[in-house]
């Protein structure tokens, strides 16, 4: 095994495990955290099934992006759900058979990485142009952006310019999985776009991409309206009733 | 008139051009130790502040997932930039709802999360300092909790949540404010916010009963502390003081009257608002809400109502059963607690109310959806009852309606610019420039339809009206109560009016 093999066969374990482990832990808390109030955003729905409904609206469509800014949400839909096509074709190279399905991705995955590097580089540019994003953006929003920007490009490049050996890259994960590694090709343009998707992976749990896990804890989104009808008291707040 | 400029009305609305720190002089009086005391708040800064404000912030964290959840996944998308009226009004960048979290936010990064502790310059991770804690009593009183943000952000992330954590957080290292802190203690002491006392209330429900009667011949009641009566109605103490709030008042009685109940006021629960609400403190707010629950026993009624008040129906539709429920002693046919407006317009659905709606013929009308009932509350058993019943209830009354801009009223409502604990005069120059966003609709309707008047079912949005109104070219009396149309249209059984009325058609 290469030296490089060898690294990101470490690299990606490491990542994985602070991946899977950390945003557990992540959701363990939120999931734990009492909601002691209801405060859902009103009018809400008084149905369990309608808040499963408002949030599938909101995590499918981006509802409330879209009522608020044109801009944001096209930019942010088009690498979204660019992303999601792209994820869901890469199936192909952690699968033996390859599902049947995502063979009828295969195509529009392609294509959905221009989507997804268009909405990247739109967001990004509102981060320039427009005064009030541009007053809000920290340095680690412009990095995420670039990380990102910097899959997309790595990925496009090999799709569509120089290409890898993707049997041997398919190898190599199928390797991971069964912990047996196989060699990894070294072309530059894969050792960065896997160098930069293990960063991703290692970064996602102490920051703000945890917005995709945490929005289904969003009491404002997840709570019914059924505050009087019933009584929503958290344990910290019982012990006030026993204190007095 | 000011020594600030008062914001200008557009025909459109534009998005104001940031200007940093034009906000940054704005700050509330702070509570002396007198008022902080009764409330269980140091009364000044104590020498390990630091650690006081960073252990509350830990321990608000592990007891509000709004809290936790809303400080870790703000991706910084500027959905929420120009949703602010105090951000339109002002121009001043850290009112961007999306800012004045990152006030707190920067510092919960830097002593609770990893990125903040060993990378602070890169995610924007500061240590807590004095001028944090200024910025933070500046700005974190710059924010009427209405919740208009939560409505555009893709998450839901709700500034009022972050402001009412930040209020607690300063309570606790003896930064309280003072229009708040010494409102909860007249609560606490006498009943009240207006600190007004059992034989004034008595004073001014007599009177109220006089009135009526020159005015209509008839003679209708407004108790006080009778036992054994139906209805606990609970109102806002702006109610028995001032105009328009009065006026409303009289229209619930009225409204009482007609429907045959019998009702009563408190002088122990004679304040719907709950200013414990504003400060964050859920044990101050409980507190607040228990007098309700102690004056319906004490007087043995089967129902409470609602009078116009807004924070107070948020309080009271969303949190009274879990603060001081259950309140299995009232009788469950009836929504517990019931609003005013659901009251009514039940009534006037059965065709127990008779209106003539030409007595409001002199004006017309638009309403003004209060922040706190429009995105913190619910009406009537149906999503979006808190929008139609109202409407419902002036439509009856009045012959002339018109809404103001979608994009204003409903969830989209914005804040009169006096909510959350803001309405004292030593805000006057933020209460101003945040009223212009309604004002500015209310130009609209004005120029459109010749809109005279602007009705609401707020103490808040009532009083702050009355004020800012004539910084925008309008007059303080045209704001209404929303019962005080009802009370102007209802033509009560044996009334001079009734008379006159079917004198004329027969």
């Amino acid at each position: 095994m290469t030296l490089a093999t060898t690294l990101y066969v470490g690299l990606f374990y490491i990542a994985t495990i602070i991946l899977v482990v950390g945003v557990a832990m992540r959701i363990k808390k939120y999931a734990q955290t009492p909601s002691p109030l209801v405060i859902p955003t009103m009018p809400a729905p008084r149905t369990e099934t309608g808040v499963a409904f408002r949030m599938f609206r909101e995590v499918a469509f981006f509802e409330s992006l879209f009522r608020s800014n044109k801009w944001t949400w096209i930019f942010g839909y088009l690498f979204h759900f660019g992303m999601l096509l792209v994820l869901l074709r890469h199936l192909r190279y952690f699968t033996e058979p390859v599902w049947f399905w995502v063979n009828w991705v295969q195509p529009f995955g392609k294509y959905a990485a221009f989507a997804m590097v268009i909405g990247l580089l739109g967001l990004w540019a509102r981060r320039f142009l427009v005064d009030r994003v541009r007053y809000i953006s920290t340095p680690s929003d412009h990095l995420m952006l670039a990380l990102l920007v910097g899959i997309g490009f790595s990925g496009l490049g090999m799709t569509y310019l120089a290409h890898t050996d993707i049997v041997a890259v398919k190898a190599f994960f199928l390797g991971l999985m069964r912990f047996s590694p196989q060699p990894l090709p070294t072309d530059p343009l894969l050792m960065v776009h896997l160098g930069l998707v293990a960063t991703l992976m290692i970064i996602f749990p102490i920051s703000k991409l945890l917005h995709a896990p945490g929005v289904f804890f969003s009491p404002t989104r997840n709570q019914t309206d059924s505050s009087r009808e019933r009584r929503h008291i958290a344990d910290w707040a019982k012990e006030l009733e026993a204190k007095q | 008139m000011a020594d600030y400029e008062v914001p200008k009305l557009n025909e459109y609305p534009i998005i104001p051009k940031l200007v940093p720190d034009t906000m940054k002089h704005s700050a509330p009086f702070i509570a002396k130790e007198q008022f902080q005391g009764p409330l269980g708040f140091p009364g000044e800064l104590p020498d390990n502040w630091k650690d006081v404000a960073i252990d509350k912030m830990g321990e608000l964290l592990g007891k509000y997932r709004s809290l936790q959840v809303f400080l870790d996944i703000c991706v910084h998308c500027g959905a929420c930039t120009d949703k602010c009226h105090y951000f339109l009004g002002t121009t001043d960048p850290k009112n961007m709802p999306v800012a004045r979290q990152e006030l707190l936010r920067k510092v919960y990064r830097r002593y609770f999360t990893f990125a903040g502790k060993y990378f602070p310059k890169l995610v924007g991770a500061v240590d807590l300092t004095e001028e944090v804690l200024d910025d933070w009593y500046s700005y974190f009183h710059q924010c009427s909790q209405c919740r208009r943000c939560s409505v555009f952000c893709p998450y839901g992330i709700d500034t009022a949540e972050i402001s009412m954590a930040a209020r607690e957080i300063l309570d606790s290292v003896g930064k309280g404010q003072k229009y708040c802190n010494e409102i909860i203690g007249k609560v606490y002491v006498i009943g009240n916010n207006l600190g007004l006392p059992e034989p004034a209330l008595k004073d001014t429900l007599e009177g109220l009963e006089e009135e009526i009667e020159e005015d209509t011949g008839v003679k209708v009641r407004l108790p006080l502390d009778e036992k054994g009566a139906d209805i606990l109605l609970v109102t806002p103490s702006a109610d028995f003081f001032a105009e328009p709030h009065v006026d409303g008042l009289i229209g619930y009685a009225k409204v009482f009257h007609e429907a045959g109940v019998s009702w009563t006021c408190s002088s122990k629960a004679s304040e719907a608002a709950n200013f414990g609400m504003f400060i964050g403190s859920y044990e101050n707010m409980r507190k607040v809400s228990m007098r309700i629950r102690e004056a319906a026993l004490e007087l043995g009624v089967k129902r409470i109502v609602f009078g116009e008040c807004g924070h107070a129906w948020r309080v009271a539709y969303s949190f009274l059963n879990t603060l001081a429920g259950p309140f299995d002693f009232l009788d469950q046919n009836y929504p517990i607690p019931q609003h005013i407006c659901e009251f009514t317009n039940n009534l006037i659905k059965d065709n127990k109310l008779r209106l003539n709606k030409e007595e409001n013929d002199h004006m017309k009308l638009t309403f003004h959806d209060s922040c706190n009932v429009a995105r913190g509350a619910g009406m009537g058993q149906v999503e979006g009852g808190q929008f139609t019943i109202p409407r419902e209830v002036i439509k009856a009354s009045c012959n002339y309606f018109y809404d103001m801009p979608q994009d204003t009223i409903h969830d989209a409502t914005f804040c009169c610019g006096g909510g959350g604990g803001l309405l004292t005069d030593d805000l006057m120059e933020l209460r101003v420039k945040g009223a212009q966003p309604r004002m500015e609709a209310l130009k609209r309707v004005t120029d459109e339809h010749q809109v005279t008047n602007i009705a609401a079912i707020c103490a808040i949005c009532k009083s702050q009206f009355a004020k800012t109104l004539p910084y925008y070219g309008f007059t303080m009396d045209q704001i209404v109560s929303v019962h005080q149309l009802v009370s102007n249209a209802i033509v009560l059984k044996g009334s001079e009016q009734e008379a006159e009325l079917d004198g004329e058609t027969e």
